[in-house]
């Protein structure tokens, strides 16, 4: 009987027979940003309890969030959303049957990467020249 | 030998026990987390500040207490289905792969509970819930 055999057969992520191509690389950072994500979201949670606890804890928050290394992970964090979130329409639109041809998956790759940057730019300059205004 | 029919196997819905529910659960909090995540993201951009009292004012707004809560939830929900596979990839063996996903299962849980309930809070105007109470 062929079931009674017990096959070794490859399991994911079954990679290392592949060439490196770029499109693979931001592959793995879908990957590497959703762990950051799920990290950096204790950080929205943190907010929120500290709101809810009132005053004196959410001052501690702000000055905690305004802490040059806490602005250097927040960076890092958005960085992450906003790639996430566009490669992750990508990967939608893949799942829609769509943009699945190899110019298609490479030219939608670089958009994501080059969006996700400039996104992220955006972002904090608006942030910066609200935090000029006196706003934080 | 396997004594399960070919029906059964059918109906097992292949190892996982699921079939692609797995899958489409992740697409459609995608879809979800979208949608709340830009939401989120104009929403604190259009803050007029981050004083207590602005915050606590925005986050007790009915409209922004549940988009809050359903942005968190659904936050846990996708990370938990994410970080299931990511320790479905990478941890071998058996007992400590089982062991991490449930860890990482309860700390989502938890960690969205309060949360939510940290918005909860604020929006019945709490008693510690700065001026607006």
């Amino acid at each position: 009987m062929p079931t009674s055999v017990k096959r070794q057969l490859p399991l994911s992520p079954f990679l290392t027979v592949y060439r490196w191509q770029y499109t693979m690389t931001l592959s793995i950072m879908h990957r590497i940003t959703g762990c950051a994500l799920s990290v950096g979201a204790l950080l929205l949670v943190y907010w929120l309890i500290a709101i809810a606890s009132g005053p004196e804890a959410y001052d501690r928050a702000l000055a905690v969030f305004a802490h040059p290394i806490t602005r250097i992970v927040l960076v890092v964090f958005s960085y992450a959303f906003f790639y996430h979130l566009l490669n992750g329409i990508r990967h939608l639109v893949w799942d829609s049957v769509h943009w699945l041809e190899r110019r298609e998956a490479r030219l939608s790759g670089w958009i994501v990467f080059i969006a996700s940057v400039i996104v992220t730019l955006l972002f904090w300059v608006v942030v910066l020249s609200r935090d000029a205004g006196g706003a934080v | 030998m396997s004594l399960r029919s070919p029906v059964a196997r059918v109906l097992g819905l292949g190892s996982a026990k699921e079939g692609s529910s797995h899958w489409w659960s992740q697409r459609v909090s995608a879809v979800a987390l979208a949608i709340l995540g830009l939401w989120f993201v104009v929403a604190l951009l259009t803050l007029p500040d981050f004083s207590h009292d602005t915050v606590v004012d925005w986050m007790a707004a009915p409209l922004n207490a549940v988009l809050l809560m359903l942005l968190v939830g659904t936050l846990a929900y996708h990370s938990l289905l994410g970080v299931q596979v990511v320790v479905e990839d990478y941890v071998h063996h058996g007992g400590l792969k089982v062991a991490t996903i449930v860890l990482l299962t309860f700390v989502h849980f938890a960690l969205a509970a309060a949360a939510i309930f940290a918005v909860l809070r604020v929006a019945f105007g709490g008693p510690i819930a700065g001026s607006a109470a």
